[in-house]
């Protein structure tokens, strides 16, 4: 398959266009990476995702192929001689989804809205909800890693994938609240597996820098305080 | 009691937990069904779905899963006959989207709409509305949209075909209008006179009883 044939359309901060780039390193696909404009957004990226318009998209061939776990699923469906990304047997899948599904419908939403909480009070209970999560993700890691380094096991899977991307924005979190969200105490297992992720072959190169984030993260910020009326 | 047993546990309302046994029945898999009341939930219930404490459970090899799509996945994976999901890989992805887009747009919408009245109501029936449109789009052609057969897609938006009109009725509004989704209303009609889907449906009385319940809680009116 020729480069040209698989292309990602992404952004560099977003943890889900990530989420896409693992799964293609990690079947040693060669795509060639386009970096979202935004503002406007590309014609590419409305003609190719005209449901929500945001990244990541998958283009194979043509066709586009949108939302970052269904583009995972689909890497490892057409590159099936690869490393394998979903575990093999069906109740390990259904955990991995099942945890991927908690951590985008509920954990990463609370983390995302501490940075815009309103007041203390609202911040701090933000903030403890994010942890309860943590501790429910760490008994995950035991459960499902069986001792190995992973969530996956021996390899990393879907599931390190799922939560993995978000390392970058949960450090950028820690940064700016001067709360230590994954600590050595509570959650030892997750520290010592994101030093193992964030090392990875597959993952290094395509984690962004943390002080990158925080960077952009103080300019969404900004803009947002910016258009918002007093 | 053998470790191939099969229990769902489930409430006679639960959308979700009628995609579950959709699945089941197509495959013709036996299972037991255990009846949550989900206003006083079970012990057992909160053990083997700690993280959401909600129905329907799956319970399979003494295993529990929890949250229907995942359910859906892991039957159609452990059962092999009457397949569900697609074979070919951009199809599937292509189902995926479309449960996730129904789900997320849809579905979140239509459970405001029946909750809520005046303005927050009318938003959430024009949200509801626009989300069936691009639905409409998807179905158009197609007897089902898994194709000739009834497929994950048709199992994960089945709950259109029955729930949608009764929370119409609950709280007075219209979202599924004839005139504007014919293609749905083809599809509807097709779903719900296919016998494995007819024969497993609730109680219509007893589900409009549950939810003038639920919209009495929060809009009292």
């Amino acid at each position: 398959m020729t480069k040209s044939e698989v292309k990602l359309l992404g952004a560099w901060p977003s943890p889900f266009v990530m989420r896409a780039r693992i799964a293609l390193n990690i079947k040693s696909v060669s795509y060639e990476f386009l970096e979202e404009t935004f503002q406007p957004k590309s014609p590419l990226l409305l003609d190719s995702n005209p449901v929500y318009k945001k990244v990541p998209v998958l283009i194979n061939q043509d066709k586009p192929i949108c939302e970052s776990l269904i583009i995972v699923q689909y890497v490892d469906d057409v590159w099936s001689s690869g490393p394998s990304i979903l575990p093999s047997e069906p109740y390990d899948r259904a955990i991995a989804r099942f945890w991927a599904t908690y951590l985008d419908d509920k954990w990463y939403p609370t983390l995302r809205s501490v940075r815009g909480a309103k007041g203390e009070d609202d911040r701090k209970k933000l903030i403890t909800e994010v942890g309860e999560g943590l501790t429910l993700l760490e008994d995950a890691l035991n459960k499902t890693s069986r001792g190995k380094d992973f969530f996956g096991g021996d390899q990393i899977g879907y599931l390190d994938i799922a939560f993995g991307c978000f390392l970058g924005w949960l450090r950028v979190t820690e940064s700016l609240t001067g709360v230590k969200l994954l600590d050595q105490v509570k959650t030892p297992c997750l520290v010592k597996w994101a030093e193992r992720f964030c090392a990875h072959g597959a993952v290094k190169d395509v984690m962004p820098q943390t002080e990158k984030l925080v960077e952009f993260a103080k300019m969404l910020m900004a803009k947002m305080a910016a258009s918002t009326p007093n | 009691m053998g470790s191939e047993d099969v229990k769902l546990f489930n409430f006679h309302a639960s959308p979700f937990g009628q995609r579950v046994i959709w699945a089941l029945k197509l495959k013709g898999v036996d299972y037991e069904c255990i009846e949550e009341d989900i206003f006083n939930k079970s012990n057992l219930l909160l053990e083997l779905n700690p993280v959401h404490k909600k129905v329907p459970v799956l319970v399979h090899r003494n295993k529990p899963i929890a949250e229907s799509l995942v359910i859906l996945e892991y039957i159609d994976e452990t059962w092999k006959q009457y397949p569900l999901m697609p074979q070919n890989p951009y199809q599937r992805a292509h189902a995926r989207f479309w449960a996730n887009f129904a789900e997320q747009k849809l579905l979140v919408a239509a459970r405001i709409a029946r909750l809520s009245s005046g303005e927050e109501q009318g938003k959430a029936v024009n949200e509801a509305r626009e989300a069936m449109e691009k639905i409409e789009e998807e179905i158009k052609g197609k007897k089902f949209f898994g194709g000739d057969k009834i497929g994950y897609l048709d199992i994960v938006i089945g709950w259109i075909s029955y729930w949608i009109p009764v929370w119409e009725e609950v709280a007075s509004m219209k979202i599924l209008d004839p005139l504007k989704f014919p293609a749905i209303n083809a599809w509807i009609t097709n779903f719900l006179s296919h016998p494995t889907i007819n024969d497993t449906l609730p109680q219509r009385d007893k589900m409009v009883v549950y939810y003038h319940s639920r919209r009495k809680e929060v809009s009292p009116s």
